[in-house]
């Protein structure tokens, strides 16, 4: 069957989605990802989109379902590497990706992520 | 499907569909020579118009058509699907009848649609985009 590969870094996943989803494809990822951060207790997830040359409402709300449910796990999500092109659409078509943190490439957005998942560590280290 | 002719059509029955048309819609605008931003607007109305007539209109059909001027090229996309349409007693509620969001879809279809025919059957949407050839 056909899916998005997920690849672990230390505390980090890392997605490159460098195909044209069909939509069941879009789902399967969301369910994987979500798996695989109860599965290896991720604290971030980069979305890496620089190959991606359209991003609808669909995906859209795949990135921020992805974001939601991450956060709800202890996970930080990150959408990176957005084409200008695919932006320019996105903001004239009125869908802002409320709620979604991006960053411009991957080595930004892991600088992005570390620094967020350091500053909540500091939070609640009481808890461990 | 290559983009040799100067209209044609597309089936909208599957999530594969919807990829397909997408290609097909980058591969004629390429073709036309519309700008990289043109291009992603045209993929991505085609995108949201396809799976409106996929998921709430029980399938259809993509038409395409190459239009030609003097000194403009542009692409009409026509998405036609076998959906019930809007009854007239909730029609009159919704400020704008075709192409409006309904249960969790963005209304993004409203900027691009344009109704072309009254109401009851077939639902329809229309994206049109000219440029300037260079």
């Amino acid at each position: 069957m056909e899916r998005i590969p997920i690849l672990r870094m230390g505390e980090f996943l890392l997605v490159t989605i460098q195909i044209d989803m069909h939509d069941q494809l879009a789902l399967k990822l969301q369910d994987d990802l979500s798996n695989a951060i109860q599965q290896h207790g991720t604290k971030g997830v980069l979305i890496d989109i620089s190959t991606l040359e359209m991003v609808d409402s669909f995906i859209g709300r795949m990135v921020a379902d992805i974001s939601g449910m991450g956060k709800i796990l202890g996970a930080e999500t990150m959408l990176v590497g957005m084409q200008p092109a695919v932006a320019i659409t996105l903001v004239e078509l009125g869908l802002s990706l409320p709620g979604v943190a991006t960053a411009l490439n991957v080595e930004r957005g892991m600088a992005l992520l570390r620094r967020k998942i350091d500053a909540d560590g500091a939070d609640d280290t009481d808890r461990h | 499907m290559t983009p040799t002719g100067t209209k044609g059509e597309a089936p909208l029955r599957s999530d594969h569909d919807i990829v397909l048309a997408r290609q097909l819609v980058r591969r004629i605008t390429q073709e036309l020579k519309f700008s990289l931003v043109d291009q992603t607007k045209m993929v991505t109305a085609t995108s949201e118009l396809a799976r409106n007539a996929l998921i709430y209109g029980r399938g259809g059909m993509m038409h395409w058509e190459i239009l030609t001027g003097d000194s403009r090229n542009g692409l009409k996309l026509l998405f036609a699907d076998q959906g019930p349409g809007i009854p007239e007693e909730f029609a009159k509620f919704i400020p704008y009848r075709y192409g409006f969001g309904c249960r969790d879809t963005n209304p993004l279809e409203m900027d691009l649609a344009e109704p072309l025919t009254a109401p009851p059957a077939p639902r329809q949407h229309a994206v049109d985009s000219a440029m300037e050839t260079t």
